[in-house]
């Protein structure tokens, strides 16, 4: 039990954070950064071939095996990514050596924290790690310290603590529910045991504590009118945070949001939380694809097509059985990998220009081509087109919601095109045309990106059966 | 339980719905800080009443911290901010006091119909408990959204939170009580080392939060 790969997990990013933040020097702590992510990544993927028991605090099945490889991964290529955009920062002094080295400390305990919450068995426990995820990233945010990151990091902050804070209320309303059936004390917080006793918990009290629980963690996946923080945090962090907030951030919060779904499902009088996480997603997708029409700043377009994807993906969990689930963890995968990968070529593409306003961007393609064309190829597979691997789960959401509510497919559609308009729309300007803004070489580190779209370009052409029968699998599991 | 642990519970819970309306309509920020303090004492004896009748010790340990943290060491240290950033004393509200204290009342009303209806197994001081819970933290919120001063807000927060803590000891032998208050109360410094170190003041010139807006995102 002392080490096997759970603890591994936690007590590598754990440690790693100690020596980040003892150790001066950037190059050094570039390294170990990536070091680190690179064995939490390895632990991870053994996960896969052998596993511990569920424990009273921490638990590995299928579905957050499914959550942690890709939080690891993503997390593997970002510090891969941050080495060369940390680096330019610090060379143009936009950040300070003391910052840098706070800012690896802190990058090592969001990994710590988003770990321990994917495989916290106890309910009270993922919200702690939930709320340690969310301070390190209003840091990471406010790290530049101008007026807008400020700005950004204390709304963050405020919407963020509210939204944790009514995830709480939730949290205790589900051990209330439990308690009179598992009995006091610590079993009647331990996930495993709850969903197994499910069916006899007082309905009334786990619908409201649902309602808590997807308002609060709802705030955290930035579902449409609890959005607010979402751009902002994007925009004004380091590029690195942005992609790493939109691709894994939002995923584990939606990740506690499903567990607290399953318990529902087990309980026969209860609500169906479905519809609730349909609209939910339906009004984000909608929202933010008229959203991005109007944007000038090139991160913040991203954020609101992060919203787009969050409602996608929390649309295609709340329609719920075999195929729409499947559809959703897809998705998930798919939106993680596309978008970290927009990041890494925007942040990029943000340094070389010197700028983030798309005004002041163009003829991208001509100035820096592999940038520009990343960027155009992360865009066109992030807007849904084929042959790349969200055509293939949007295709996959759409279709099953077809089949059972067409009505909603109509919205769906619709919204899935408005935002393929908004995109294209201002990918054109930024990439094709006369060239704007210096045209310096860039110091950029292209594989992390390519990589990223290849395997996302892969899992549009084939999908190996392995990964299908798994993804089935994990789909089953969540009912 | 006798019907004296179930009235004195009963009180104190009361008692913070009752200064949470107090600070409500508080329009001095000396004032309303002195409020809140008295919020988390009356949080701290409530706790540790619960402590007493529920025989869990460890809830002593989130009554202490409720008492010296959060009803001495937050208060005088935002008193010392306000003083040092030399922030402007007045609360600017987004809408008046008496429309305010009638959203206050059907706040709580709407938490006490839901609560007492829904909890009907959970026992009696409980049922109670949270029914008082939910209307701390909703007033809490309302406290957020009626006002403009980052303070305020931070206040707002923070009697939002001792709602919840009071929620976590009524639900008899919940587990992680203690670390969750202790979580609590790391976020709560962070947020006010954040005031004090981000200087809202200086880059701001004004810890009214509308006057922060400025960009709202696009106007660059």
């Amino acid at each position: 039990m002392i080490v096997n790969a759970v603890t591994a997990v936690l007590v590598i990013p754990a440690f790693a954070a100690m020596l980040l933040a003892a150790l001066p020097g950037y190059r050094l702590t570039a390294r170990i950064n990536v070091l680190a992510t690179a064995l939490t990544l390895l632990c991870a993927l053994s996960l896969f071939f052998g596993r511990p028991a569920a424990g009273a605090y921490l638990i590995v099945d299928d579905l957050n095996a499914t959550f942690i490889v890709l939080t690891t991964f993503v997390g593997f290529t970002t510090s891969v990514f941050s080495a060369s955009y940390i680096g330019h920062e610090l060379d143009i002094g936009r950040l300070t050596p003391p910052f840098v080295r706070f800012y690896h400390a802190m990058y090592q305990v969001l990994m710590f924290a988003m770990n321990l919450a994917l495989v916290a068995n106890n309910i009270g426990l993922m919200w702690v790690a939930i709320e340690i995820a969310t301070l390190t990233t209003v840091l990471m945010v406010g790290i530049y310290r101008t007026h807008e990151a400020l700005e950004a990091a204390w709304k963050y902050f405020i919407l963020g603590s509210v939204g944790i804070a009514l995830a709480l209320f939730g949290t205790i309303l589900v051990y209330m529910a439990a308690r009179p059936v598992v009995g006091e004390g610590l079993d009647a917080m331990v996930w495993s045991v709850l969903v197994t006793r499910a069916g006899a918990f007082d309905p009334a009290l786990l619908d409201l504590a649902f309602i808590f629980l997807l308002l609060g963690y709802g705030t955290k996946v930035g579902l449409a009118p609890l959005h607010a923080w979402l751009p902002d945090a994007h925009a004004e962090g380091p590029t690195p945070i942005s992609a790493v907030l939109s691709g894994l951030l939002l995923n584990v919060a939606l990740y506690a949001l499903l567990r607290f779904k399953m318990l529902l499902a087990a309980n026969p009088g209860a609500l169906a939380p479905g519809p609730l996480m349909v609209s939910l997603g339906l009004l984000s997708l909608v929202f933010a694809a008229f959203m991005l029409y109007r944007r000038r700043d090139i991160k913040r377009l991203f954020a609101y097509s992060s919203i787009e994807h969050m409602g996608i993906i929390t649309f295609a969990f709340g329609m719920g059985g075999p195929l729409a689930n499947f559809a959703g963890l897809l998705h998930m995968t798919m939106h993680s990998l596309t978008k970290s990968a927009i990041f890494f070529a925007v942040g990029h593409v943000a340094q070389v220009k010197g700028t983030q306003r798309i005004a002041d961007m163009g003829g991208l393609t001509e100035t820096h081509p592999l940038l520009g064309w990343g960027l155009i190829l992360g865009v066109v597979a992030i807007a849904g087109l084929p042959p790349l691997g969200i055509f293939m789960s949007e295709f996959l959401v759409v279709s099953s919601t077809f089949a059972r509510a067409p009505l909603l497919a109509i919205v769906l559609v619709l919204g899935l095109l408005v935002a393929l308009g908004g995109l294209f729309l201002r990918l054109n300007s930024i990439a094709f045309g006369e060239p704007r803004g210096p045209a310096a070489k860039a110091q950029a580190s292209y594989v992390p990106m390519f990589a990223h779209l290849f395997l996302v370009l892969i899992a549009g052409i084939y999908m190996p059966p392995a990964l299908v029968a798994w993804f089935q699998n994990v789909a089953g599991l969540l009912g | 339980m006798s019907p004296i642990d179930f009235d004195i519970a009963h009180m104190l819970a009361g008692l913070l719905v009752l200064i949470s309306f107090l600070e409500l309509y508080q329009d001095r920020l000396y004032a309303l800080l002195n409020v809140y303090a008295a919020h988390a004492l009356v949080l701290a004896l409530s706790v540790a009443w619960q402590a007493f009748i529920q025989d869990a010790p460890h809830l002593y340990v989130t009554a202490v911290i409720a008492l010296v943290f959060k009803a001495a060491v937050i208060p005088v240290a935002l008193h010392r901010i306000i003083v040092r950033l030399g922030i402007h004393r007045g609360i600017e509200k987004v809408v008046s006091i008496g429309m305010t204290m009638l959203a206050g009342m059907g706040l709580v009303a709407l938490s006490l119909v839901v609560m007492l209806r829904v909890t009907q197994q959970a026992g009696r001081l409980a049922q109670e408990d949270l029914a008082f819970a939910l209307s701390v933290v909703l007033l809490g919120l309302l406290m957020m959204v009626t006002r403009r001063n980052a303070v305020g807000q931070v206040v707002g927060f923070m009697s939002l939170e001792n709602g919840l803590v009071l929620a976590a000891t009524g639900a008899k032998g919940m587990p992680l009580v203690v670390e969750i208050s202790v979580a609590f109360s790391i976020l709560i410094a962070f947020i006010v080392i954040g005031i004090f170190l981000f200087r809202i003041r200086e880059r701001f010139d004004t810890v009214d939060v509308q006057v922060m807006d400025s960009f709202r995102g696009e106007h660059r």
